[in-house]
């Protein structure tokens, strides 16, 4: 059997992906560092988007994924599912609260650096694209297998949330640029 | 760490990001090339929705507006299955289905078509396949409308449908169009889909043994969704 195509979300995606607040992952007992994410999404004008669809997919604090087929053993958390889905608001702001995911394990043995699983949804998009969020002050970002494969420097910054303290909260600016000079990393996979 | 792989996304299904038909997708689709990675565990395991607990009627579009009375239009009953490309049915997997009305008009602040709202019918609905794959909704037949796109520009009637299936590889959003509707050949975002076969999948085909006597008329539309390479390790524990 063949895949079924992709078609775009269109303009009126709320109706049907966004009339539940879906932003929220992390509630006061969560483990982990309390985090938001936040950002727009540009397009080839450089012009922020109003209606981007945004959703992440994360490990919890420990670096285990929500789903059977994560058999790690490490501490669980049935309450915190890993997912959420943001539309975009009156300033086209995508926004997120989180934890900052743990370490999850890569190809062989290796280590993957704490990251988010992105999909970008749009007006204007026939097929989503993935990429993925990246923690700026990340020590284990130089030894990362997937951002090892980008050998320029300009284009794995695209998929570096840089770290910003306000008002006493912790959050990581990620914009997401569809097109252009700074275009994001998306990936095959 | 050994992972069970999905098959490659299949381009010759899907649209490329740029296609110039579809005006908007010119300035929004990426141009770089996409950068392969072997798939982990960030990309074989997703959401499963297994803790969201579907109130009563939410896969009947005609009666979920909360006004207690029913929508305007021509009750269809669509039903279909979701299977992964090895035709292994995906039980369990939530799908998120949006719609005009039957005027053509979507019950949101940013469609400004000169076409009337139906106070009973927001266009919106939630179900679940069960153990076989299998899902049903009941909602009135969508409208076609004008578009910006090109001079003339008419959406043929659709359903817009997301599925998630078992990862985050397998995540879709698709349209689901009506058999010999007359607008299909002239819209630029169903002929965005490469191959004829992909664009005929998309169209769903009357299925009279759905067809409710004296109520609705039944449509199918089958979903496939990426499957995963044929491993060893391909009994999974659920």
């Amino acid at each position: 059997m063949k895949q079924t195509p992709s078609q775009t979300v269109g303009p009126f995606y709320a109706i049907g992906l966004t009339r539940r607040a879906m932003s929220v992952l992390a509630t006061d007992t969560t483990e982990g560092l309390p985090i938001r994410i936040e950002g727009r999404v540009f397009d080839g004008d450089g012009k922020p988007i109003p209606d981007a669809l945004v959703e992440v997919w994360q490990a919890n604090a420990y670096g285990r994924y929500n789903h059977p087929d994560d058999k790690q053993e490490k501490p669980f958390d049935p309450k915190f599912t890993g997912w959420g889905r943001s539309g975009t608001d009156k300033n086209c702001f995508y926004r997120f609260d989180t934890v900052k995911p743990g370490p999850v394990p890569g190809p062989g043995e290796s280590v993957q650096a704490p990251h988010i699983n992105v999909v970008v949804f749009a007006r204007g998009m026939l097929l989503h694209a993935y990429t993925r969020i990246y923690f700026s002050d990340e020590p284990l970002n130089q030894t990362d297998p997937v951002l090892n494969l980008i050998k320029n420097k300009a284009r794995r910054a695209t998929l570096m949330a840089a770290r910003e303290e306000q008002a006493g909260r912790t959050v990581y600016h990620f914009d997401i640029r569809l097109q252009g000079k700074n275009e994001t990393v998306f990936f095959d996979m | 760490m050994q992972i069970p792989q999905y098959k490659a996304r299949d381009w010759k299904s899907h649209p490329p990001y740029v296609f110039k038909g579809y005006g908007s997708s010119v300035k929004r689709g990426p141009h770089k090339k996409l950068v392969p990675i072997k798939q982990t565990l960030s990309e074989v395991t997703g959401p499963l929705f297994s803790e969201v607990k579907l109130e009563p009627g939410e896969n009947d579009l005609t009666r979920n507006a909360d006004t207690g009375k029913e929508a305007m239009g021509e009750r269809i009953i669509v039903v279909g299955k979701v299977l992964d490309e090895n035709e292994k049915p995906i039980p369990n997997t939530l799908i998120e289905i949006w719609q005009a009305n039957a005027a053509g008009r979507y019950h949101h602040p940013v469609d400004q078509h000169n076409a009337p709202l139906d106070p009973n019918f927001i266009g919106a609905g939630r179900c679940v396949t069960n153990e076989k794959g299998e899902y049903r909704y009941l909602t009135i037949k969508p409208g076609a409308y004008p578009w910006l796109n090109h001079p003339n520009a008419w959406r043929p009637a659709h359903i817009h449908l997301s599925i998630f299936g078992p990862g985050f590889a397998t995540r879709l959003v698709t349209q689901m169009y009506f058999p010999r509707d007359p607008l299909i050949p002239l819209d630029p975002i169903l002929n965005s889909v490469p191959s004829k076969s992909g664009r005929e999948r998309l169209i769903s085909s009357y299925a009279h043994n759905v067809t409710e006597p004296e109520f609705a008329l039944g449509y199918r539309f089958d979903i496939v969704l990426r499957g995963r390479k044929s491993t060893p390790f391909e009994e999974r524990r659920r």
